[in-house]
């Protein structure tokens, strides 16, 4: 978009389809799943139903039902299937989670605590909706973003509060409740993003010094690439966590890839995350350790247990899984936050599985459709930001489970226990709706946005 | 925009489809070696919990898996453990399986192939899989004459049917009480364990199978064998000297027994156990023919035994000494007993080597036959004729040689003793491997720790006689 030409005002007017209906249909249909799990779950271990059946079905589905009705007063024209998706996922996470806290004795609750979470993820998610409206107003504070979300990156590095689990420093622990700044500063950065590149991509694009062939950019401007891999950096070496620095290096990579439309972005960023990431493997502890976990788990059988563990699993579960409750997630550390996946394998089969990683591409996919339908430039790259992020994360944690990469600390979106990731990804569900709003909004053939009221005039109705 | 978001939306799909690869990966090459693991507690803890066949003899199970509550639904028991302890093997949760537990584990289990279609139908009908009775050819009577002929002696005994091949008894001593190790108190288990593995007499060594010994004298059957098979007979004169120097080394070899002149018959030399005339007659064939009887025999192939066993050992590349001392069964030469019993089953079978068996039939619950054995010659290592000659000479050894310890009244019965000394420092190994026309039987037994004087009269003292109470046991 370093030229931009305006196609010439025609009369037609695009309208899509608004597809409520559709999305209620499809919704009920994504919660059963989990519905159904967590039934299942019950008859295999007890062999009876659930004691509060009807109330927790009330709940569930009134979720569903409440969200879909701020969907459809507040943004008509919103992508129908991104809201099921997101509640399959989500419901087959409490599932899972429930069907853990049956393991131990006396018998858990922390299901009940991710329904509270997943509560109040949706009430922010109808906090951004009423609240927004127009995602364009977030392009006003890019510089205020920025400093607040690398702040929030970087806080859990702060003594006192900042608090290690796992190995990993990603937490931060206040007033007795731990939480995950990053999983905010994930929100705010891509907004940072999104604004900024927006703005400057003419000056980024423009054209310096050939290297190899590649253009690459002037170098006042790799100022901000710069501050941006030392945080990343910082995370990896610091907060001892690949996982978070590469989403973030990543995040940032593809958007200013997709601002500038110069492949030399990408080429560099890559070159240099690639060079940092050697750099802690030499000088770290850490990475080196999680590398050798993945290449070789069965060397150190018990510091690797967690992973060996999860790949027992996934052969103990095989095609079609052991079935709910009749599994043995509980073996894995971690099985409720980091191994959610492994869990889902064993007992819903490799097959669930792939239908679960079938379900977060289509997820992805709607995001990137909002993307390309968007009529401004910051919507597209703020929606195409949000929908990579959850892409990077989805590959980090389901290829570490599965030992395609090293394990990460990541959170499964919508699945692992854990309130902050669970929030943070409900409000930026909820910007993708507004966006997608937007985007779907009948409007006149221009790449001007405008409001409905103003399409009075027209002619002719394309439907799509 | 939109061409890099169309460009990055390639990107983002590679990534998906590189995990459905992956995880595809992981369900078709990974799967069967996590399942195979000993350390997946998830197979482990499944298997232990199955409801397992019985191992049988004759109607009676040796061992059966017995409900119970709590953790593991069943519990594996052995009624008469230490008696079967060298068949069954154990099985634990923690310590894995041995014995017929091992090798039949997938049938006891109900997890072998054969056995795909019953758990379909069980996962149909909801019924609780139970794995396969495993029926044994044992008999109860020999295993016990057996275990109690032994005592607290370390030795072993296998008694083969060597018209069928049908292992009648199997027995390793010391014997243990595999209930030690199958129980469901893992802890408990595990002191057993740690007892069984450290104690001195070792009890957990399956000496009949899966141990190799040297086998003394009464390897020169099949010296003699390879010396008939080579167109001598019993009464071909061999020279039997007091010493025989060995060739190209400054040692020679003596005799442990007198045998009976300078020059003696190859039947003589049997009867007598002479050392120094085998010695001859090894030198005489040469490693090409010695090598060639042995391996016929079985010696450097794989067992054939249902039940895990070793291989036994005959040397390549010998020099002239060597081929003297393995023609007497020293240097490296070593044999488990199950190998001896067959050496002399196939020469009390007219030359055929039948394939040794334990387990007759598998059976499902509902009483359908899965598999079952029936008799089969594995190979023919001598000619009919020379297994007459052989025969006969083992005959007059028990009758007036080495062997007279064997003797039963009104049977007949052929044999050979074996006294095999491996270091100065340590007693030597008693053998004694023989057959008998009725029960058409043959039994081998073998004392690890012969508190013995270093010849094979004595070694036929100690063995024989727990030959002789196997042999009526099973009259």
């Amino acid at each position: 978009m370093s030229e931009q030409v305006q196609p010439a005002v025609s009369d037609e007017v695009i309208v899509y389809r608004k597809r409520r209906g559709v999305e209620l249909l499809l919704l009920l249909l994504a919660q059963s799943f989990g519905f159904a799990g967590w039934i299942i779950t019950d008859l295999n271990l007890y062999g009876e139903l659930p004691s509060n059946l009807i109330v927790v079905a009330c709940i569930w589905y009134g979720m569903g039902v409440a969200a879909h009705l701020v969907v459809r007063f507040l943004l008509p024209y919103a992508d129908p299937i991104i809201l099921p998706c997101v509640f399959l996922l989500n419901g087959l996470g409490l599932a899972m989670i429930y069907r853990i806290d049956q393991i131990p004795e006396p018998i858990k609750d922390d299901s009940m605590t991710q329904l509270i979470w997943t509560g109040l993820g949706l009430i922010l998610f109808a906090a951004v909706i009423i609240v927004l409206r127009d995602h364009r107003r977030l392009q006003r504070y890019p510089y205020l973003m920025f400093i607040g979300g690398l702040f929030l990156l970087l806080l859990p590095l702060m003594p006192g509060i900042g608090h290690a689990s796992g190995g990993a420093q990603i937490w931060i622990r206040v007033a007795g409740f731990s939480f995950q700044p990053a999983e905010i500063a994930k929100i705010m950065l891509a907004i940072a993003f999104a604004a900024y590149f927006y703005e400057k991509r003419e000056v980024l694009a423009l054209a310096g010094r050939r290297f190899l062939g590649i253009e690459l950019p002037r170098a006042r401007d790799l100022g901000p690439i710069m501050i941006m891999w030392g945080a990343s950096l910082a995370v990896m070496v610091f907060q001892n966590d690949l996982g978070t620095s590469l989403l973030f290096f990543g995040l940032f990579t593809v958007m200013i890839y997709i601002a500038t439309e110069r492949p030399a972005w990408p080429i560099l960023a890559g070159t240099l995350f690639i060079g940092a990431a050697l750099a802690a493997y030499k000088f770290t502890n850490h990475v080196p350790r999680r590398v050798n976990a993945w290449l070789d788990p069965f060397s150190d059988y018990d510091k690797n247990l967690q992973i060996i563990s999860a790949q027992f699993g996934f052969a103990w579960g095989g095609l079609f899984g052991r079935g709910w409750g009749l599994g043995r997630p509980g073996l894995t550390p971690l099985a409720k936050s980091d191994m959610i996946a492994a869990a889902l394998g064993e007992e819903i089969g490799v097959l669930g599985l792939m239908a679960i990683i079938m379900v977060y591409g289509l997820l992805i996919a709607r995001g990137f459709k909002t993307a390309l339908t968007a009529p401004d430039g910051f919507g597209k790259l703020l929606a195409a930001g949000l929908s990579f992020v959850f892409a990077l994360q989805v590959f980090a944690i389901i290829g570490g489970v599965t030992r395609l990469l090293p394990l990460t600390g990541l959170t499964t979106p919508f699945m692992s226990q854990g309130g902050s990731s669970l929030i943070a990804n409900w409000i930026i569900i909820g910007i993708l709706m507004v966006i997608s709003h937007r985007a779907r909004m009948p409007q006149a053939a221009t790449a001007a946005p405008q409001e409905v009221g103003d399409l009075e005039a027209h002619t002719a109705v394309i439907s799509r | 925009m939109n061409g890099p978001i169309r460009k990055v939306t390639i990107f983002v799909s590679l990534l998906l489809a590189a995990l459905l690869v992956n995880t595809t990966w992981i369900s078709v090459v990974r799967t069967d070696s996590l399942n195979n693991d000993t350390r997946n507690r998830r197979v482990r803890d499944a298997e232990f919990s199955r409801n397992r066949g019985a191992i049988l003899v004759g109607n009676e199970p040796i061992a059966e898996s017995v409900p119970r509550s709590g953790r593991f639904p069943f519990v594996r028991t052995y009624p008469d453990g230490e008696l079967w302890s060298s068949v069954t093997g154990w099985y634990s949760y923690d310590y894995g399986r041995s014995g017929l537990e091992q090798s039949f584990n997938q049938q006891l289990a109900g997890t072998s192939s054969e056995q795909s279609f019953a758990r379909v139908i069980d996962l149909l009908t909801g019924r609780q899989s139970s794995g396969a009775n495993v029926q044994t050819t044992l008999n109860p009577a020999a295993q016990k004459a057996a275990v109690d002929a032994l005592g607290d002696k370390r030795g072993a005994v296998v008694a083969m049917n060597y018209e069928t091949g049908e292992i009648l008894s199997l027995v390793s001593t010391p014997t243990y009480d595999p209930n030690l190790l199958a129980t469901v108190d893992l802890g408990e288990a595990q002191r057993a364990w740690s007892e069984l593995l450290n104690a001195d007499d070792e009890p957990l060594k399956g000496r009949a199978t899966r141990e190799v010994y040297p086998p003394g004298s009464t390897f020169k059957l099949i010296t003699a064998a390879a010396a008939l098979e080579d167109g001598m007979v019993p009464d071909t004169m061999v020279d039997a000297p007091d010493s025989l120097p060995l060739p190209n080394s400054s040692r020679s070899m003596g005799n442990s027994t007198n045998c009976g002149g300078d020059r003696v018959t190859i039947q003589q030399a049997m009867q007598t156990s002479c050392n120094t005339a085998f010695g001859n007659l090894g030198l005489e064939l040469g490693a090409d023919k010695m090598t060639q009887m042995a391996e016929a025999f079985g010696f450097n192939q794989d067992p054939t035994v249902d039940i895990a066993a070793a291989k036994s050992r005959f040397p390549g590349e010998l020099d002239e000494a060597q081929t003297a001392l393995t023609a007497i069964g020293q240097y490296d030469v070593a044999a488990s007993p199950l190998q001896m019993v067959q050496v002399v089953a196939a020469i009390a079978n007219d030359g055929r080597m039948m394939k040794p068996y334990l387990v007759s039939t598998v059976t499902n619950r509902d009483l359908t036959v899965l598999s079952s054995t029936s008799p089969q010659e594995q190979s023919r290592p001598v000619s009919e004729s020379t297994a007459e000659l052989l025969r006969q000479m083992m005959v007059a050894t028990v009758e007036d040689g080495t062997g007279t310890p064997a003797q039963i009244s009104g049977v007949t019965i052929g044999g050979k003793t074996g006294t095999a000394q491996t270091a100065p420092d340590r007693p030597p190994y008693a053998w004694f491997v023989g057959y008998a026309e009725d029960p058409k039987v043959a039994i081998v037994a073998f004392v690890e720790d012969a508190d013995v004087a270093r010849d094979d009269i004595s070694g036929g003292k100690l063995a024989a006689p727990i030959f002789r109470k196997v042999l009526e046991a099973l009259r």
